[in-house]
């Protein structure tokens, strides 16, 4: 046999397994323009259906004429809420427990709501057939400050108060406010406030979280087709999580699950922005239902940024206490949290903030307390998303601004201050103040990795000549050394404590090995651009010996796909990847009883070894899993069943907590605002690691996105709530341009309760790399007097916060 | 994103370019490299009924050079000003700004023509061209006239130029001396927060004569005469060039966006201004 000549390490090398920088299966097809997306779907007799939006935030709808549209050639229908609502569906739930309109029924409560939808022939019928819908709109007074808001007469939404006007209890309990959404609180109030207000050193700071968005570059978008023969409803469109909007779409609609098959074809990226279910969707389908023909609805750039799920919006306000030397004792956090006109967010019931509450960071923190309140205001509904869609980043970013908050009131260095408060590696699992398991962690060893790789010293030397410098006047520029240690929670999750609309967050494979070896594995994941296809080949090359270019990796079709919850937060290889180790296993267990039968052994009596069993002590005797899958499909084996198949469906126990260490050097122009960004170092810690170059990738995207919201990207509005960042002119989306070289590191701690001890990477270059360059940005001016200052730093930001500083003279 | 519907046309010579502006008078435009109109269009802030498109008629892509004049045809993309060495070596500024418009891709459509016939306040040309003190030729029913850059933008988008008429090319009288061409911006692809273009011509160590002109700080370009007096026989040194911001400061009027409140821009402006003043003197 061939095979024999070969050494067990080419062996191993031909697997392409776990470990393994193997290429990506999907670039070929998507850097030859060959992928397809939701716009490149095409039927017969589609039609094309898009929204009338509101100009205004805030506005009563007193009239809708749609005659005028109608008379537009093309144009076959218009569906204002009034067509929708004998169906019951001018409102939907959102996965937050809330509802939304559909199309406005009777006012509009952001900029760019959908209005009407018009259905023509093409797109170009249904731009012209927008213009000539007339609607009379009376504005009401806007509130696009939360605060206000909560003090307001105005309510926003008559359809959450009373006939008395008194607020109705929510999904999250009691309201306080008719502006007032939820309060949710972890942790214990009183204790907490005992140790800050009895503190040596107490740390208190304000700050925003602006309010952001994702921007995937292809924008969010559906095809739904009615067959009324035979009652079938296909829905493709860019799902992160199929199955859920399956679900929904059959609860809201009443056709029965089994005759609705979602698709979601290849994804230009999420990020979080298509986990929701959104308007077009709804319109879509109605529309295919009365016309009998597809229907395509596809957003523009503006109506994306404007309408679709937003990120971040959280005012924070903390406190921090420690003992002289350093010691953190107490941490209280409040939010104040902007959801828009409707709560959109994608959280798991319980947690309607989120995972916030794992905002004691990576320190061992012995008492905290965090309260939030969420908020109606007239800005877009959404509010989960952006690489990491459980409000970790905003955690993350807030006990990272506190550390360095009271670095500055102990005088202290920040990196030490860190290194004295991390949770121990003896401490693992270990449970924090505000109740997660942490799985495991070594962060004295990646801190110290990460400093020294920079030349720490070296670096804070250098910068106070530079201070010095500046102060001689020999310099304007400063220079800004940013620190992050972060602690991300992902893998959501365990089914006792995580659901979206009763769903279970597990996840699921299944896999068919066919007679001649090769392999097919379903997944209830959908890439989007992390490369599930080259990496879940990956593990299952490990786990079941065939080459992972022999395996094929398939999502996104719920028709053929087992159930599962979707790709965000990071959960794709928790709690997928773990399904798929359980499913190869399974084959595994089935392939030894088969190897022994041929072996004429006992099953005990064989090991697996890289790609094939072999008998124990015995290495010439053996049968490799190619012939056990031949093997499984044409002998009558006593007592096993025919085929090679599995299904795993895995509810993973907790969730997993990578971390990570990154610095970030930047000069900062003082007379300009501009910054230069010299260096970022980021070590990740992200586990076992499937595939070291999809990782590096991850790491990159993930750093750009975060530079991006450091920096300037955000979705502003003005008193009127008219969005003032609509556009890529406006909306900072970074090219090569602006990127740094990023160094990429890594230190790997395997999370004890994960099958091959993986534990996630997506966001955690967002969820760590975002106070890495505001730190930065806020240390370069530390030394002259600056606490704290808000995101995005922009040109004129920075140059507002060193004017404020009397730097300009 | 989609316009409203036009018609489109595309003419093989400037005669039938004239006559469907003359027949539509308003209603009809000419596009270019339609890298500032089709995005205009497709906002709905621009309604085309009738498109021109000038990329068939021919004669409008020449670049000549000669000892004392510089002339650049309106349809001379700004991707062949940069790769253009004849124009580099006769007037460097010219790539020097070039380089600093858009991005490639941006580069590769859009003309000379659309960026100073446009009238936009953020369009980087318009300035460059005053402070060449460059001369734009534009043809009409009535023939030809030849217009000042310094007196050609009235307001935003709104231009000496009328509306049947077409603007044919740009003419340089050959720069000397020093030059820059200095840009803030917020990214790659941004229209300028400030930018200056300054070029100084030194003679025995003082400032013989100069030019300065600014971008995006007042809804039309502002050539500061003023700014370049201060510098004129001085020795281009801190005070002259402290002098000459404060008039530049004078004669801008900046409003606040995205990019930043007043006292920010007119700072950032004072900065940049003084940062062109230094290149193009080290460069004189
Ligand atoms: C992403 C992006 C970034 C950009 N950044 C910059 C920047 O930083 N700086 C900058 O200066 N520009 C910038 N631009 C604009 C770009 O340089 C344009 O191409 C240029 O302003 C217009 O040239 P055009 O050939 O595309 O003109 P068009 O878009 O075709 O025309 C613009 C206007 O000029 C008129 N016009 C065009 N040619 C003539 C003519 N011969 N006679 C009379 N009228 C005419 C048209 O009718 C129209 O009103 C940017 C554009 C984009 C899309």
């Amino acid at each position: 046999m061939k095979d024999e000549v070969i050494t067990r390490e080419e062996r191993v090398a031909n697997l392409k397994g776990m470990g393994c920088s193997r290429k990506r299966v999907e670039d070929a097809r998507f850097t030859q323009g060959k992928g397809n997306y939701v716009d490149d779907i095409k039927l017969d007799g589609m039609l094309f259906g898009d929204f009338v939006r509101s100009p205004y935030a805030h506005a009563k709808i007193t009239n809708i004429d749609t005659a005028a549209a109608l008379e537009v050639p093309g144009v076959l229908a218009v569906l204002t809420a009034k067509d929708l609502e004998p169906l019951g569906l001018h409102w939907m739930p959102t996965l937050a427990g809330d509802k939304q309109m559909v199309l406005a029924d009777g006012k509009v409560l952001f900029q760019g709501q959908e209005v009407a939808f018009v259905v023509a022939e093409d797109r170009y019928a249904a731009a012209d057939g927008i213009e000539a819908v007339e609607v009379e709109y009376e504005e009401l007074e806007v509130l696009i400050d939360p605060f206000k808001s909560m003090q307001s007469d105005v309510v926003l939404r008559e359809d959450t108060v009373d006939e008395n006007g008194k607020p109705m209890d929510g999904a999250h309990g009691p309201r306080t406010h008719h502006n007032h959404i939820f309060t949710w609180e972890a942790g214990d109030k009183d204790p907490t406030f005992e140790v800050i207000d009895s503190a040596e050193v107490v740390a208190e700071e304000t700050m925003y979280y602006h309010r952001t968005h994702p921007c995937p570059l292809e924008t969010c978008g559906c095809v739904a087709s009615m067959d009324k023969v035979n009652g079938k409803l296909t829905l493709w469109g860019t799902f992160q999580a199929p199955h859920a909007i399956r679900t929904v779409v059959s609860l809201i609609s009443g056709i029965e699950e089994h005759n609705i098959r979602v698709i979601s074809p290849d994804i230009g990226g999420g990020f979080g922005n298509k986990v929701g279910a959104y308007p077009g969707y709804v319109c879509s389908v109605v529309a295919s239902i009365v016309t009998g023909k597809p229907v395509k609805w596809i957003e523009d750039r503006m109506d994306n940024l404007m309408t679709t799920a937003f990120a971040r919006d959280y005012w924070m306000k903390g406190r921090i206490s420690a003992t002289k030397d350093g010691k953190i004792t107490g941490l209280h956090c409040h939010v104040t949290a902007d959801h828009g006109g409707f709560d959109a967010c994608a959280d798991p019931t319980k947690f309607p903030a989120g995972f916030m509450n794992i905002c004691t960071g990576s320190y061992d923190i012995p008492t905290a307390y965090l309260e939030v309140d969420g908020v109606y205001t007239n800005k877009a509904p959404g509010g989960v998303s952006y690489r990491c869609s459980f409000r970790v980043t905003e955690a993350v970013y807030f006990i990272e601004r506190m550390i360095e908050v009271l670095a500055i009131e102990l005088n202290m260095d920040a990196a030490e201050l860190r290194r004295i408060n991390f949770i121990k590696k003896e401490q693992f699992p270990y449970t924090a103040a505000l109740g997660w398991e942490y799985d495991s962690g070594d962060y004295h060893t990646a801190w110290d990795k990460a400093l020294k790789a920079v030349d720490y010293e070296g670096l804070r030397a250098e910068q106070a000549q530079r201070i010095e410098d500046f102060k001689a006047g020999k310099t304007r520029s400063l220079m800004g050394i940013g620190l992050s240690f972060f602690t991300e929670i992902v893998g959501a999750g365990p089914v006792k404590n995580c659901d979206i609309l009763g769903l279970g967050m597990f996840d699921s494979c299944e896999i068919r090995i066919h007679p001649t070896g090769s392999a097919i594995a379903r997944l209830g994941t959908i890439s989007q651009g992390q490369g599930h296809a080259t990496t879940f080949a990956q593990i299952l090359a490990s786990e079941i010996g065939l080459p992972a270019d022999s395996i094929t990796i398939e999502e996104g079709d719920t028709d053929t796909a087992p159930y599962g919850l979707g790709t965000y937060g990071s959960r794709s290889t928790p709690v997928a990847g773990a399904a798929t180790a359980m499913a190869g296993r399974k084959i595994r267990a089935k392939a030894q009883m088969i190897a022994a039968y041929l072996l004429e052994v006992h099953d005990d009596d064989v090991e697996f070894d890289v790609d094939r069993f072999v008998v124990k002590g015995a290495p010439e005797r053996f049968k490799t899993m190619k012939e056990i899958a031949f093997a499984a499909y044409n002998q009558a084996i006593p007592g096993i069943e025919p085929g090679l198949e599995a299904v795993s469906y895995y509810d993973p126990p907790n969730m997993t907590y990578p971390f990570g260490a990154y610095v970030c050097v930047m000069d900062i122009d003082v007379d300009t605002g501009v910054t230069d960004i010299r260096r970022f170092y980021a070590l990740d810690d992200c586990g076992t690691r499937i595939n070291p170059m999809v990782i590096e990738g991850q790491v990159h995207g993930g750093l750009t996105e975060a530079l991006a919201v450091a920096l300037g990207q955000e979705i502003a509005y003005d008193e009127m709530g008219n969005v003032k960042t609509g556009t890529l002119m406006d909306f900072f989306l970074p090219t090569a341009w602006e990127v740094p070289n990023y160094e990429t590191d890594h230190t790997v701690t395997p999370s004890p309760h994960h099958p091959i001890g993986a534990k996630g990477v997506g966001e955690s270059p967002h969820v760590g790399g975002v106070p890495c360059f505001s730190n930065a940005v806020q240390d370069a001016f530390r030394a002259f007097g600056l606490r704290h200052t808000n995101m995005p730093h922009d040109h004129w930001r920075i140059w507002k916060t060193a004017n404020e500083l009397g730097l300009h003279g | 994103m989609i316009p409203a519907a036009f018609e489109y046309y595309r003419p093989k010579d400037m005669a039938g370019v004239l006559s469907i502006l003359e027949e539509h008078g308003d209603d009809a435009r000419v596009m270019a490299g339609g890298h500032s109109l089709i995005p205009m269009m497709k906002l709905r802030m621009a309604d085309v009924p009738h498109l021109i498109d000038l990329q068939d008629v021919g004669g409008l892509s020449d670049i000549e050079i000669s000892n004392d004049t510089i002339s650049i045809g309106a349809m001379v993309t700004q991707h062949a000003i940069i790769d253009h060495d004849g124009l580099a070596e006769a007037a460097p500024i010219l790539r020097e700004a070039s380089l600093q418009i858009a991005d490639p891709q941006v580069r590769y459509m859009g003309t000379v023509g659309g960026n100073v016939a446009n009238g936009d306040p953020g369009n980087d040309m318009p300035g460059l061209m005053q402070c060449l003190d460059a001369t734009f030729t534009v043809v009409g029913a009535d023939g030809e006239r030849r217009i000042p850059a310094r007196e050609f933008y009235e307001a935003a988008y709104m231009t000496a130029r009328d509306d049947e008429e077409v603007l044919t090319s740009v003419t340089i009288p050959r720069p000397s001396g020093g030059y820059a061409y200095e840009k803030q911006k917020r990214k790659i692809g941004d229209y300028a927060t400030a930018a200056a273009a300054v070029q100084i011509v030194k003679e025995g160590g003082s400032c013989a004569s100069a030019a300065i002109a600014m971008t995006n700080l007042s809804d039309t370009p502002i050539y500061s005469q003023s700014a370049a007096a201060a510098l004129v026989g001085s020795s281009v040194d801190d005070a002259a060039i402290s002098a000459a911001i404060d008039a530049m400061l004078g004669d801008i009027d900046p409003t606040e966006d995205n990019r930043g409140p007043v006292a920010f821009k007119k700072h950032v402006a004072g900065v940049i201004l003084r940062r062109a003043i230094e290149r193009a003197w080290s460069r004189a």
